[in-house]
């Protein structure tokens, strides 16, 4: 549900369409085309297509008009002729209609296999972006770029970049036909086209803007009737329902009020269409009426550009609705395709993203890492001029508990993201068994560690492959052991499915504790040397956190651990406890010398008997 | 279908008004051709341009009218919709608001947050469609055959042939299109899950190296969503060509039947141009006709959905008549027992008296029956065996308004909005900015409430993303002392705050609010401690009552939780 609301709201915020400059767009314009011209023969092709459907299609009328005129015939019908027009007339319609579906199939076809290729590339890309990208970007934008952003280009490419071939070509052709049935008939689009114009800018003037206020005020609706619903417990124990109520109906009128007033001039729209259209056939039965009447009793000679016949006139009026259709498209086909350019601009701004720096050339090799870790001078803020760590320095040694405690946003995590290199410091070292973490190749690094969050990160998978997600080539007695070890393998077990339980998105059936257990089932599964617990028993209630403490110590058991924890249990036997206040390290000792010192750690480890 | 249907009850008049206007304008546009091709064949052959400029402005005249026309029903039908919809929307919040419980569990809140939403506008675009094309299509379709058939039945009846092959066209490929774009919808919630996924799990991901992985488990998703747009696409592109391809056989049909026609005397060129004219209306309207029906399904399931919260019953029935008792407790648990779904038993035979201003102390593993418990004193359910009194009164007796205005509550998770500071305490109920101080002070919000650049006018985000849990906590307690309630119950709601603050808060509120009666629900020893009554649950029974000194001597559990607990928290 969430989801949706993040990327429909990004869908509003998407609609107040930032007009690209020239500039970007042809560079948008040319890179699109180049993921086009990959695909360069079923491109070929749909132009093909394109041209034939079309021009099979403007043919129709041609041979009707021939076949009207042949039973108009002064000597009788012509039946010969009307047999041959309606003959090629089927066959034009017939091929034409086949051509068309073809068509679009394959223009699915072409458009579906950039679309597949654009997400791919999204995708690939964003894990390979830095962490702080994530920091810096909500995942409901992420989201929106890559289902709503390449659905709009979807959508153009599939379908109005057909009608745009069609239209030029349409027009075009219809034009043609019609300079050849009367020239003089031509005049009545000096109204009719003036007209369309004007119509065309009621519409991108005075109604989109209302529909965009429409949809936002929909929008706001939704979020707000969305939001009170999931606090709808709360609102009953306060019996606070009538003035909630009341609010709603406030955003509903208002909500009603913008969807009323697009209403209201968008019912011209259709109506207004239809007028166009009628309007060209009465000028022509006008005007072509009183042609054809000089034309069969003589006055006009068949030579003259003033000439027609009956089927002339039933020509024009098929020719003009066909030039008339995408004349009044033509204002929406261009902002469909505005809208398609700035979408792709988004997501290639997020393809050209700068990923996380390339590991330097020929790294110093890591293999059986002991485990001591050496932190020097350390220095990092995200711009210079406002550090976060400040001078930070310490070592663990291999095997030994270092413990982190201080207030919230005093930098606990931010040391926890250097030692894996989610970050670089800005200066001073992080060495591990002496070698400068700058020059080891990432993956073997990272992979030294292994971590429970507080975030409990699982997917949409089974329990079994989360498990196991942390070593793939673990066999199932080693899964299992893993969650006796975490304390959740009984729990695993009386689930219908055990192991192979799905674990879904709104996880009724697991709670957050027991979400939590998993994650530390896999790390038990690792065997890395390393290890970092960031608040990892946060969403254990008490007495699961006494069963599984004997886990956990064997979890810390010869590996080097970094711990941040709010129980002072975990911290009170570590080998090193580091006191961050404000981004550097006030107090720094064993439990029993910080105690003794009487700082900031023993005023909070004294005032929970308070 | 027509449990909401009638709400259009009351528009009938401007429905028929504009049902009536509606119809003009279709015969305004049906009469086109027919001028048209008298134009030809009578106005031409009298060789006057007069007569024939006046007869095309009479056109011209018609499609304006005709315009006019369909503008003016066309808001008209926009209006009543939308006061309408309106309405339905209005009633139905209400109603989600005044579900009780169980029918919310019933429902689910994300499926009442669709109802209201999406559902409501299905609703709502198809009453004004249906008052749009739902009366132009058919009015032009059946004129339209009844114009052809007097000008020419036997041209006419070859049209009408080809009527139902564009309705079957039309109407069964759109409907088996919609399942096939709800499987997009749903290959595309895949996707996105996958991102969002990976988006939140970035650090583990790349802690373990799994990029070839993640890599691969988007390239499933992706792949199949591809693989179902492409198929819903291939089966609805069919529509467009097959509708024009029957359209132009309907004109081919019509011109080679005339050749024979007009030969034998019995029809002329102009009918057939006029014949042309008409096909499209006609094959238009038949189009409009089918779309209506694939819109009903999709409407008779939202307008379903509607209905069944609009008539869910409120089983929390208040029942005044029922006997009250004297007796110097405020809150008694006699024998109760509950169970949500009648299987497994949440709480069993709970038993509990607790005089005003009482401190009570509930602590127990998750899935205990903490909340539970305070859910039935809250009457969120009924219980389903023994009795709740509070003031020795039934809580079944009391009404609504009686029985909330007894509390102030902070439960789990509880639920700040997108709105200011002290509009997020006030919880729209009236209160002057000195109270509200007052209870931030209690709630020791007031310091980070005064750091804010706006104060108490700082606007939160939804859920309160822009705050820690900590001050969360703390704003949901400010919300509960407010009105120095009867009853205060902390649901697990200090859990958050470090030692330091969640001691002071203790220390405030045995200060502040000692007339009240307070229900603390911890993991923290710590934080009911000095509870006067203390509650351990385990699976939905107390395991022993007493105070702290009592439980550490007769309670094993209880001890075992209080020293594990040796050292505090840091959070905060």
């Amino acid at each position: 549900m969430n989801s949706k609301l993040d990327v429909n709201v990004k869908k509003y915020s998407n609609h107040s369409q930032e007009k690209l400059d020239r500039k970007t767009t042809k560079k948008v314009l040319l890179r699109l085309t180049k993921y086009v011209f990959k695909h360069w023969k079923l491109f070929i092709l749909a132009i093909i297509f394109t041209l034939a459907s079309n021009q099979l299609a403007l043919m129709g009328p041609e041979y009707s008009g021939n076949a009207i005129d042949a039973i108009n015939n002064k000597g009788g019908v012509d039946f010969d002729s009307v047999y041959y027009n309606v003959v090629m007339m089927l066959i034009c319609y017939i091929i034409s209609g086949v051509l068309a579906y073809i068509l679009a199939v394959t223009m699915i076809k072409l458009s579906q296999k950039i679309v597949y290729t654009m997400r791919k590339e999204v995708f690939e890309k964003l894990n390979t972006l830095p962490v702080t990208y994530f920091d810096k970007n909500t995942t409901g934008d992420i989201i929106s770029r890559i289902s709503y952003d390449v659905d709009t280009i979807n959508s153009t490419l599939s379908h109005d970049l057909v009608q745009v071939m069609t239209s030029v070509y349409t027009v075009v052709g219809a034009l043609i036909f019609m300079i050849r049935i009367s020239i003089p008939m031509l005049i009545i689009f000096c109204i009719t086209v003036p007209v369309s114009i004007i119509f065309t800018k009621y519409r991108s003037k005075k109604v989109r803007p209302l529909f965009r206020k429409r949809t936002r005020a929909l929008g706001e609706l939704n979020g707000f009737a969305e939001e009170m619903l999931s606090g709808v417990s709360t609102i009953r124990a306060y019996g606070t329902e009538d003035v909630i109520s009341k609010r709603f109906n406030e955003h509903n009128n208002s909500a009603m009020d913008d969807y009323y007033k697009a209403d209201y001039y968008g019912a011209a729209l259709g109506p207004g269409v239809n007028f166009i259209n009628n309007l060209s056939v009465s000028m022509i039965m006008i005007l072509g009426g009183i042609l054809y009447m000089f034309s069969s009793n003589g006055t006009v000679a068949q030579a003259s550009i003033f000439f027609i016949t009956l089927g002339g006139v039933s020509k024009f009026v098929l020719y003009s609705r066909k030039f008339a259709g995408p004349i009044n498209e033509f204002a929406n086909i261009l902002h469909e395709l505005q809208s398609c350019f700035s979408a792709a601009e988004r997501i290639f701004r997020l393809i050209d993203e700068e990923p996380e720096p390339k590991d330097v050339e020929n790294p110093l090799p890591l293999d059986n890492v002991v485990g001591k870790v050496e932190v020097k001078n350390l220095n990092f803020g995200y711009t210079a001029d406002k550090l976060i760590l400040k001078n930070i320095s310490f070592t663990a040694d291999p095997g030994k508990t270092v413990a982190i405690v201080g207030p919230t946003g005093a930098g606990k995590t931010t040391i926890i993201n250097l030692l894996m290199r989610f970050y670089d410091a800005n200066s001073g070292s992080i060495e591990l068994d002496g070698k400068n973490i700058l020059h080891l190749p990432r993956k073997k690094l990272r992979k030294a560690y292994t971590m429970v969050l507080q975030d409990t990160w699982l997917f949409s998978g089974t329990i079994l492959e989360n498990i196991r997600y942390g070593k793939e080539n673990a066999t199932f007695e080693e899964v299992c052991a893993a969650a006796k070890a975490a304390k959740i393998h009984n729990f695993i077990e009386s689930l219908p499915s055990g192991y192979n339980t799905m674990i879904t998105d709104d996880g009724v059936n697991i709670s957050k504790g027991q979400k939590q257990l998993i994650t530390i089932a896999r790390a038990m599964l690792s065997d890395a040397p390393m290890l970092i617990l960031d608040e990892a028993t946060s969403n254990v209630d008490s007495r699961t956190e006494i069963k599984i403490q004997e886990a956990m110590a064997k979890l810390m058991q010869g590996r080097t651990s970094f711990v941040i924890a709010h129980r002072l249990s975990t911290i009170e036997k570590a080998d090193l406890i580091l006191v961050i206040e404000g981004g550097t390290i006030t107090e720094s000792g064993t439990h029993a010398q910080l105690m003794q010192k009487g700082g900031f750690y023993s005023a909070l480890y004294n005032s929970q008997y308070k | 279908m027509r449990r909401v249907m009638s709400y259009l009850g009351v528009y009938k008049f401007s429905i028929a008004l504009g049902t009536l206007i509606k119809v003009l304008a279709s015969v305004a546009e049906l009469l086109l051709p027919i001028v048209l091709s008298h134009i030809l064949k009578n106005v031409v052959g009298s060789e006057s341009v007069t007569d024939i400029v006046l007869w095309g402005l009479l056109m011209v005249l018609l499609s304006f009218l005709a315009c006019i026309m369909n503008i003016t029903a066309n808001r008209m039908a926009a209006k009543v919709s939308m006061l309408f919809a309106r309405r339905v929307r209005e009633d139905l919040f209400k109603k989600s608001m005044e579900l009780n419980a169980k029918s919310i569990d019933k429902f689910t809140i994300p499926s009442l947050q669709s109802r209201v939403t999406t559902d409501t506008y299905n609703v709502h675009s198809f009453v004004n469609m249906m008052q749009r094309i739902g009366i132009r299509a058919p009015i032009l379709l059946l004129g339209g055959v009844v114009v052809t058939l007097i000008m020419d039945p036997f041209l006419s009846l070859t049209m009408i042939v080809l009527l139902p092959p564009i309705f079957v066209t039309v109407y069964f490929i759109s409907r088996r299109g919609v399942p096939l774009y709800v499987k997009v919808q749903g290959s595309v919630d895949k996707m996105v899950g996958v991102v969002r996924e990976d988006a939140q799990g970035i650090r583990v991901i790349k802690a373990l190296s799994k990029n070839e992985y993640e890599n691969n488990r988007f390239d499933a998703v992706n792949a199949g969503l591809s693989q179902d747009e492409k198929h819903a696409g291939t089966v609805t592109s069919v529509v467009n060509p097959a509708m024009n391809l029957f359209m132009n056989c309907g004109i081919i049909a019509v011109v080679a039947l005339a050749a024979f026609r007009v030969n034998g005397g019995k029809s002329d060129p102009e009918t057939v141009i006029a014949f042309m004219q008409y096909f499209t209306l006609i094959s238009n309207a038949m189009m409009g006709v089918s779309r209506i029906f694939v819109m009903y399904t999709k409407c008779s399931a939202s307008a379903r959905r509607i209905a069944e919260v609009l008539d869910a019953q409120n089983d929390l029935v208040v029942d005044q008549t029922l006997p009250s008792t004297e007796e110097p407790y405020e809150i008694v648990f006699d024998n109760v027992s509950f169970s949500y779904n009648g299987v497994k038993e949440q709480l069993k035979n709970i038993n509990l008296k607790l005089k005003k201003g009482q401190k009570l102390g509930i602590i127990g593993a998750t899935g205990s029956g903490k909340s539970t418990f305070i859910k039935l004193l809250m009457r969120f359910y009924d219980a389903d065996e023994g009795t709740i009194r509070i003031s020795g009164r039934d809580i079944r007796s009391y009404t609504r308004e009686e029985l909330t205005s007894l509390f102030g509550v902070c439960l789990q998770n509880d639920f700040l909005y997108s709105d200011t500071v002290s509009e997020n305490i006030s919880f729209t109920r009236e209160a002057n900015i000195d109270e509200i101080m007052k209870a931030t002070q209690i709630a020791q919000a007031d310091d980070f409430i005064c750091n804010f650049a706006e104060g108490y006018e700082h606007v939160l985000t939804q859920k309160a993303t822009n705050i820690s849990g900590g001050q969360k906590q703390r704003l949901l307690i400010s919300r509960a002392v407010l009105k120095k309630p009867e009853i205060l119950i902390l649901d697990d709601s200090s859990s958050a705050l470090d030692y330091k603050t969640d001691a002071k808060l203790r220390e405030a509120l045995g200060r502040e609010i000692s007339d009240s009666t307070v229900i603390t629900v911890a993991q923290r020893v710590s934080s009911i401690k000095h509870c006067d009554v203390i509650m351990v649950l385990e699976e939905g029974e107390i395991v022993s009552m007493g105070d702290h000194e009592y439980l550490m001597t007769n309670c094993p559990e209880y001890k075992e939780i209080s020293d594990s607990q040796m050292g505090g928290a840091f959070i905060e």
